[in-house]
């Protein structure tokens, strides 16, 4: 894992005392209320509907045992006792004050941790995939590319007054568990024609109420190029970006309307004639960072030990989370584990500090100290061996964490909606409850299979509902809260929008349409290992629509 | 209040800014509009110019021996076109004054002088509020950055280098 230095140290400690002289600075009325909001917004405080809320950044979704803790003090310390895994691998906490955020800030400092950039019209916390250093068919690990970009992106001279907020997201695997497609800049770590590690660069990705899938902008970039590239990519957007109106001023708008090979071509004039040697990482900056990233050390072991499969056997919902729950491990006898967030008719993303606390136990004693958050919403134990998974399995049950349903119908993705954000049209929490309810058997989710439901309370999409296999869009309607659905969205690298299903519905409706649109896959899939998207994919959005539309008149 | 600001505190502006429909003095130092550059470098005067924050900064590459001093128009703070035009400026070698006109705010400091500004031109509104004092103070408030600015801050992949850790 990455650990500050003297300079990382430094440059954290005078943002906190920066943000404590500005808040103080409002309070005296030097900054007024217009002048403060941006440089909250860029310490990750937002002003939500009934309380302040405070996003702090977990790079890339990585964080050990004593981070975890300190998210569970400032839980316990300054908040309700709970905070709120986001899809970009940040925690939220709904209730700070104002007066206390310094003092939060102050105490993040000291585990190296920050709000810095996790809101406002810059770039953002850079995510990446959960499984970065664990995948086996990884070119190389993401995170030392997102921790450059995450040194540049801060606090940049240039760049921290975009004119939108400003998405990057990594992966070093051609399966994409980042969503790179649906990002401002997308990156995948790939190899060139002489097998040098270089990166395929994607721009113009993104939700929003305008979602666009992103678009090649390089095939092959040098790696020593990164720095210069995504500036001169920034420097372009920065100047000609729409400024008129909101919603039309991310980068995908701007190459959209531009024409992706007319901003290539700006892109690539400003590459050729910038002070590339000015902006490029010294030399042994990428091998000083790569270094933190070192693969763990860990002793290859059977693949199948006797305890762990005799536990198989003898306990069914221990097989059955284990199989649902981890994936595969570059070194034999290990696994990654995903703690699902999603227990029955839970709160999405949600954890008290006593399970924070569990979780950074558990890490710290069966998986290298360390942890990743995954724009799922749940979190990772990436180094597992499999003799001790039933350890950790019993221990996540002690906590209430042990949902065998990664992937499945109930691992929900929802914003916070109406019940915490000002920008809400409706509920997205109360939505995933229910059908998380109605599809509580874990029997049935099996059944079912691979299946994303994702929830956002208004067109701005923090519920990533265009790229859920099933989307449900919250909205307003005439002071009635009115649902549309999508079908066969999708996140990874044959990423695709989701496509509206008709007219909308009901909140008291949601349950029994979801499980309607579920059932008509059943009856429609070839073979139970035809997945739902696989299905909707075959035979379209037709039978649905006949199904849910004809039984409704 | 003074509303000229840079690193060494509240600055004397010794510049007149010429309206739309005034004529063109015989000396002194004028700061024109872009739509009347061409006139005024005609006119042999110590000028500067006035950039809107959508001007391409290549218009006016050919003048830059001639102009004692670009100021670029930041229309609201939050509008960060004008850093990169000022970093374009200097990228592109222009050498004079560069001036931030508009209501910036003091916590913008550093970036401007990283982006190649030298001095701020406030509106009244932001100068009431924001004294000389809390542009000092705000100057290498984050000692070093992780960019190799053009002035202001240094940098901490340099300092990296030369603490011998990289």
């Amino acid at each position: 894992m990455y650990r500050y230095d003297e300079f990382d140290r430094r440059f954290v400690d005078e943002r906190v005392a920066e943000f404590r002289d500005q808040v103080e600075r409002r309070l005296t009325g030097a900054l007024n209320e217009a002048e403060f909001k941006p440089l909250r917004l860029m310490n990750g405080l937002y002003l939500q509907l009934h309380a302040y809320m405070l996003r702090v950044a977990i790079p890339y979704g990585t964080l050990n045992g004593r981070q975890m803790r300190m998210l569970a003090h400032i839980a316990e310390t300054w908040d309700k006792g709970y905070g709120h895994f986001t899809t970009r691998q940040n925690i939220q906490y709904n209730w700070p004050k104002l007066k206390d955020v310094p003092d939060i800030l102050e105490a993040l400092a000291t585990v190296e941790m920050h709000a810095i950039q996790t809101s406002g019209n810059c770039i953002r916390n850079i995510t990446s995939d959960p499984f970065a250093g664990v995948a086996p068919e990884e070119i190389e690990d993401p995170r030392i590319t997102a921790e450059l970009l995450r040194q540049w992106s801060s606090l940049h001279p240039e760049f921290t007054y975009l004119g939108r907020k400003f998405k990057f997201a990594v992966t070093g695997s051609e399966h994409d568990r980042a969503a790179i497609k649906v990002h401002d800049i997308g990156i995948q770590i790939v190899r060139g024609e002489a097998g040098e590690v270089g990166y395929r660069v994607l721009v113009g990705g993104g939700m929003g109420r305008t979602p666009m899938i992103a678009k090649e902008l390089r095939a092959f970039l040098p790696k020593a190029d990164l720095l210069p590239y995504v500036e001169a990519i920034l420097r372009v957007y920065n100047l000609h970006g729409r400024r008129d109106n909101k919603y039309k001023a991310r980068i995908k708008i701007l190459v959209h309307e531009t024409g992706i090979d007319a901003f290539r071509d700006q892109v690539e004039r400003e590459f050729a004639t910038m002070d590339r040697a000015a902006v490029t990482a010294p030399e042994g900056e990428m091998e000083r960072i790569a270094a933190y990233f070192a693969p763990p050390e860990l002793t290859e072991k059977p693949s199948a030990p006797v305890a762990f499969e005799r536990m198989k056997t003898l306990d069914p919902d221990f097989a059955q989370w284990v199989e649902r729950n981890t994936s595969a491990h570059r070194v034999p006898g290990y696994v990654a584990a995903t703690i699902s967030l999603k227990p029955i008719g839970g709160v999405p993303g949600d954890a008290t500090a006593e399970q924070m606390r569990a979780m950074a136990d558990l890490a710290e004693s069966y998986s290298v100290d360390e942890m990743r958050i995954t724009h799922e919403q749940n979190v990772v134990l990436p180094h597992v061996a499999l003799g001790d998974l039933y350890k950790v399995y019993r221990g996540l049950a002690a906590i209430g964490l042990e949902a065998p349903n990664k992937g499945l119908v109930t691992d929900i993705i929802a914003c916070p909606g109406l019940d915490y954000c000002a920008l809400a049209t409706a509920r997205s929490i109360p939505v995933a409850q229910a059908i998380s309810k109605r599809f509580a058997s874990n029997k049935r989710q099996r059944e079912i299979g691979p299946l994303s439901i994702k929830i956002s309370g208004c067109i701005n999409a923090c519920g990533h509902h265009h790229i859920g296999h099933i989307g449900i869009l919250g909205l307003d309607k005439a002071g009635v809260e009115n649902y549309q659905i999508t079908l066969g969205g999708e996140s990874t690298e044959d990423a695709a929008l989701g496509q509206r299903l008709g007219p909308g519905f009901g909140y008291d409706e949601l349950p029994d349409v979801i499980e309607k649109i579920v059932d008509i896959y059943l009856d429609l899939r070839q073979g139970r290992r035809e997945t739902f998207l696989q299905t909707y994919r075959r035979v379209g959005m037709e039978p649905f629509k006949e199904a849910l539309y004809a039984t409704a008149d | 209040m003074p509303r000229l600001i840079d690193r060494l505190g509240p600055a004397e502006d010794i510049w007149t800014v010429l309206g739309a429909e005034d004529p063109l003095p015989s000396s002194g130092s004028v700061i024109v509009a872009l739509e009347r550059l061409d006139e005024a470098l005609a006119a042999g005067l110590e000028l500067g110019v006035h950039l809107p924050n959508d001007t391409d900064p290549e218009r006016v590459k050919p003048h830059f021996d001639r102009l004692s001093l670009i100021s670029v128009d930041f229309p609201s703070f939050t509008d960060g076109r004008g850093f990169s035009i000022g970093h374009c400026l200097r990228a592109l070698g222009y050498e004079g004054r560069l001036r931030a006109t508009g209501p910036v705010i003091s916590d913008q400091f550093d970036f401007l002088l990283a982006c190649g500004f030298d001095e701020v031109l406030l509106p009244d509104s932001v100068a009431e509020r924001q004294p000389p004092e809390h542009w000092a103070a705000a100057e290498g408030r984050i000692t070093l950055g992780y960019q190799r600015g053009l002035a202001g801050r240094g940098s901490i992949l340099d300092a990296r280098r030369t603490a011998g850790d990289g």
